[in-house]
C-alpha cells in the first residue's frame, strides 16, 4: 500500500509545526521508516493535515511515522513509527 | 490570546440553530468537511465484505449485495466532529448494528471497528446497539462518496465523529477495551461531545 | 551540497502589511514589515496565522516571493472555497497586522552555492512563487548558472509575474505551457506537463540538473515521475506540494 493521495501534502507543509515542536528546522532531517526502512528527508513524507491531528506517513509503504496532536497550546508528538530521525 | 486580525471571520457559516442541539465548543456548518488520517482507499465492491470477528475468527461476513439486501433505515442525525464543526440533520441510508448482531452469539462488551487503510476506533458494544449505530452506505440520497467513507462507514452519531469510522470493513468483538487509532494518539477513549470528551483525560 | 537555511524565530511574531499588489485577478503579493526578520533563503516559506474576534484562528503556509535581502513578500492565490486566502487577497490592506512564523525550510532551498549544474524549475500555477525568489536571488548574486523554468498555467492572464519573467536574464529560459486557454496566435506549449513535454523542454538528464518541482500534489507527482522516467536521478529532484489549488 502506498500513501499516495491527491489531497495529501508533504513534509514541507509542516515545517513550521516541526520548528515549534523540535526547536529547529526539520524538513531536511532524515527520517527512517520503522516499518520498511525507507530513508529520506522529512520534506518527502506524505502529510495529512486535514484530520483531528497531523499524520505523517512513509512515502514508500504508507506506514504512520509521526502523529502530532494539538491540545490547547501544547503539541503531543508520537514518533514511534520512525526508526530514526536525524536533523541536518 | 492571539492578536486579532481586523475583519477576519473564517469560513464558518453561523447557521442559526437551536443551541440545545449544539454541544459545547462546537459551531454549526453547512459544509461537510473531509478529514482523513490517510489516503482514500478504493475497494472494488465485488471484493468488499463486512465481518463480525471474535478472537480471530469470523462469526459472520456479508458481501456488498448481502449488506444491501438487509433491512435498512432512513436515518436523520446530527453529527459532531472533534475539530469543532457540527452538521445538523444529516441524512443517511443505513443498516442498524442491531440487525447485524441479531442471532450472533458472542461474549463481547467492547468493539474495535477496522477499516480499509488500517484505521481503527473503539467503543463499548452498548454504544453500538439499541438503535444508536449503523453501517451507512448512502448519504443525502446518493451512494456514499469515497472521500466521506464510501462504500460504507460506521455511523455512531452520539459520539464524536472520529468514531464513525470511514471505509469500515468490520467489527472485532472484544472482551476487553482496546484503543483505536486516534485513541492511541491522545484522543479520548470514549468521546462524548456533550461532556466535551475530546482528549485523553478530559 | 545544500547550504544551511536561515533559522528564524521559533514562534509567531506580528508583521505589518506594507504593500499589496494584484498580480492577476486572483493572485496578490503582500509586502510585509517584520520587526525580527533574520533574513531568509530562496525557496523558504512562512506561516501566516489569522485570529477572529471570538478566538477562532486559522493558519496557512505561503512561499516567500522576495529574494534574500529584499523586503519580505508573499504571493497568495485566492481559492474560491478558501478560508484564509480570500481574506488575504481581498480584505487585507496596508497597515493591517498579521502573525507570521518563519522563515521555514531547509530542503526546498537554493543558496546559489552549487553553481556548476543547471537548474530546472517546474511550476504548476502558484507553484511559481518560490521560483521567483530563486531567480531574483540568482540575479542579485550575479550568478551565471543556467536556468530553465517550465511554468504551467491555465491561461496567460493566470501567469503570475509575467512581465518580470519575460524580462529575465539571458541565462534564464522561461517556457510556458497554457493548459486551458491560449491567446490567438499562441505558438507555445498547450498541454499538461507530462513526459513528452518534459522531454522537449527540460534539460537532458545527462546534464545532472538540480530540479525543483512545486505546485498542486497531482502536478508534482506527475512531473516527478515523468522526470524519473527521463533518467533524472530521484535524489536530485526536490518537491513541494501545495494544497487546495486546482491543477493548472
Amino acid at each position: 500500500m502506498t500513501a499516495r493521495d491527491d489531497s495529501a501534502l508533504d513534509g514541507n507543509a509542516i515545517g513550521g509545526l516541526l520548528l515549534e515542536v523540535f526547536g529547529t528546522e526539520m524538513t531536511a532531517a532524515v527520517a527512517v521508516c520503522g516499518s520498511c526502512g525507507a530513508t529520506g528527508p522529512v520534506a518527502e513524507t506524505v502529510v495529512f493535515l486535514r484530520a483531528p491531528g497531523t499524520v505523517v506517513r512513509c512515502r514508500n509503504c504508507g506506514a504512520v511515522l509521526m502523529v502530532i496532536i494539538r491540545r490547547g497550546e501544547q503539541n503531543c508528538v508520537d514518533m514511534l513509527g520512525l526508526a530514526a530521525l536525524e536533523p541536518r | 490570546m492571539n492578536p486579532i486580525s481586523r475583519g477576519f471571520h473564517g469560513r464558518r457559516h453561523e447557521t442559526a440553530a437551536d443551541t440545545a442541539r449544539v454541544p459545547p465548543g462546537q459551531h454549526v456548518t453547512s459544509d461537510f468537511p473531509v478529514l482523513s488520517a490517510g489516503p482514500t482507499p478504493h475497494t472494488a465492491l465485488p471484493d468488499w465484505t463486512f465481518s463480525l470477528r471474535q478472537a480471530g475468527t469470523d462469526l459472520r461476513t456479508w458481501t456488498w449485495p448481502e449488506l444491501l439486501a438487509l433491512p435498512a433505515e432512513e436515518v436523520t442525525v446530527d453529527i459532531h466532529c472533534v475539530t469543532r464543526w457540527s452538521k445538523l440533520d444529516t441524512r443517511w441510508k443505513a443498516v442498524s448494528i442491531d440487525t447485524l448482531l441479531a442471532d450472533i452469539a458472542h461474549q463481547a462488551t467492547f468493539a474495535l471497528a477496522f477499516c480499509d487503510g488500517g484505521y481503527t476506533t473503539n467503543m463499548p458494544l452498548a454504544d453500538l446497539t439499541a438503535g444508536q449505530a449503523w453501517v451507512a452506505y448512502s448519504y443525502d440520497d446518493q451512494p456514499l462518496p469515497p472521500e466521506h467513507g464510501g462504500p460504507a462507514r460506521l455511523l455512531v452519531p452520539h459520539l464524536y465523529f472520529w468514531k464513525s469510522a470511514k471505509w469500515v470493513r468490520g467489527l472485532d468483538l472484544l472482551a476487553a477495551d482496546e484503543p483505536g487509532f486516534w485513541e492511541r494518539y491522545g484522543y479520548h477513549n470514549y468521546g462524548d461531545p456533550w461532556r466535551e470528551q475530546r482528549y485523553a483525560g478530559d | 551540497m545544500a547550504g544551511t537555511a536561515v533559522r528564524g524565530r521559533l514562534t509567531w511574531q506580528v508583521a505589518t502589511v506594507e504593500t499589496v499588489r494584484d498580480e492577476t485577478a486572483s493572485v496578490r503579493t503582500i509586502g510585509l514589515a517584520v520587526p525580527d526578520w533574520a533574513g531568509h533563503t530562496a525557496g523558504q516559506h512562512l506561516d501566516v496565522r489569522l485570529t477572529a474576534e471570538d478566538g477562532y484562528s486559522a493558519e496557512r503556509s505561503y512561499s516567500i516571493a522576495s529574494a534574500p535581502g529584499e523586503p519580505v513578500a508573499i504571493t497568495v492565490e485566492r481559492l474560491d472555497d478558501g478560508e484564509v486566502s480570500p481574506y488575504l487577497t481581498e480584505e487585507l490592506r496596508s497597515g493591517d497586522e498579521i502573525e507570521i512564523r518563519g522563515p521555514i525550510g531547509g530542503y526546498f532551498i537554493w543558496t546559489g552555492d552549487d553553481a556548476a549544474t543547471p537548474l530546472l524549475l517546474v511550476a504548476g500555477g502558484s507553484g511559481v512563487v518560490p521560483f521567483r525568489s530563486i531567480i531574483r536571488h540568482r540575479h542579485n548574486l550575479g550568478s551565471d548558472v543556467s536556468v530553465r523554468l517550465l511554468y504551467s498555467a491555465r491561461s496567460l492572464p493566470d501567469v503570475i509575474y509575467q512581465a518580470e519573467l519575460d524580462d529575465a536574464d539571458d541565462g534564464v529560459a522561461v517556457i510556458y505551457t497554457l493548459t486551458r486557454h491560449q491567446p490567438p496566435g499562441w505558438a507555445g506549449h498547450t498541454g499538461r506537463v507530462d513526459r513528452r513535454l518534459l522531454a522537449e523542454a527540460a534539460w537532458p538528464a545527462q546534464r545532472d540538473p538540480l530540479t525543483f518541482v512545486c505546485g498542486p500534489t497531482p502536478f508534482v507527482e506527475a512531473v516527478a515521475s515523468g522526470l524519473v522516467e527521463l533518467g533524472y536521478p530521484a535524489g536530485l529532484i526536490k518537491t513541494e506540494r501545495f494544497g487546495g489549488t486546482e491543477a493548472p
